[in-house]
């Protein structure tokens, strides 16, 4: 027998009292009870359960990709504007190699890079290697490689591996 | 409380917020009108799927706690789906021109070995 998904099922929960704006003890049964219900009834059909071992570290890289994405839109808006005059903008793709193997931990670096104005997913070679971005301003390639590494995959690995 | 009885310190971050975030999606939409090609065009309107989006999901979480008179927070949902859905469709294009303009390169090399 598996370990119920705790976790999962307080985030519906959650999910179920932020809909109806509530805290009201009913509400937080009535949440309780559909959202056990339908992590319990379809857990047959989700085989890959994630495991999610360090929650603060989760929170810490929420507040860091926040920071980031906050930054990379000024620096899109820059470029947008032709505010990058002393220098020619050049966009490309890049090549990372990669460490990070867990599907949830990989889903989770896909939302990030792509949420993040100046880069884009493009492809995983299919033994997960090797990930393709598209970046907008790639003057500095290795510190493109050293920043993803090291401030996303690094945590993500720490956090479902 | 109607709109008009608010109180100073929610409506001026509130309408800072409302025009940071028009400012920056306008500017991302420009991006995508401006920049040269379909992979560089890719970039600015995520501007408008995020810190455009939260400026203006955060002035409608100030506005309406302060109408109800207790925080409401159930914009962070809308932000969360946006996070996990958005991408979603950006890869599907990206990929989707990496296939074509590979299929037209291979035909570019059939064509000139003809």
């Amino acid at each position: 027998m598996r370990r119920p998904p705790i976790l999962l099922i307080s985030g519906l929960v959650l999910m179920w009292l932020l809909l109806n704006n509530t805290l009201s003890p009913g509400q937080v049964l009535l949440g309780i009870v559909v959202s056990a219900g339908m992590v319990l009834y379809f857990r047959p059909v989700r085989p890959l359960q994630p495991r999610v071992h360090r929650p603060l570290a989760a929170v810490k890289l929420i507040g860091r990709v926040i920071v980031d994405v906050i930054r990379s839109n000024i620096a899109v808006a820059r470029i947008v504007l032709g505010l990058v005059r002393e220098r020619q903008v050049r966009s490309g793709f890049l090549h990372i190699p990669l460490d990070l193997r867990d599907p949830h931990g990989l889903a989770a670096l896909a939302c990030i890079i792509t949420s993040t104005p100046g880069t884009v997913w493009v492809d995983l070679t299919r033994d997960g290697s090797t990930l393709t971005l598209h970046v907008l301003d790639l003057h500095d390639e290795r510190a493109w490689i050293r920043t993803i590494k090291e401030r996303y995959e690094r945590p993500l690995m720490e956090i479902f591996e | 409380m109607t709109i008009a009885d608010l109180p100073w310190w929610i409506t001026l971050p509130a309408g800072l917020l409302l025009i940071v975030g028009a400012l920056l999606t306008l500017v991302g939409s420009i991006g995508m009108l401006r920049l040269s090609h379909f992979y560089a065009r890719m970039h600015p309107p995520s501007m408008g799927n995020t810190l455009g989006t939260g400026c203006v999901l955060l002035a409608s979480m100030l506005i309406s706690s302060g109408l109800a008179s207790r925080p409401v927070i159930h914009e962070i949902l809308i932000t969360v789906f946006i996070v996990t859905t958005s991408p979603m469709t950006a890869m599907l294009l990206m990929r989707a021109a990496v296939h074509r303009s590979g299929a037209r390169a291979q035909r570019q090399l059939v064509m000139r070995q003809d």
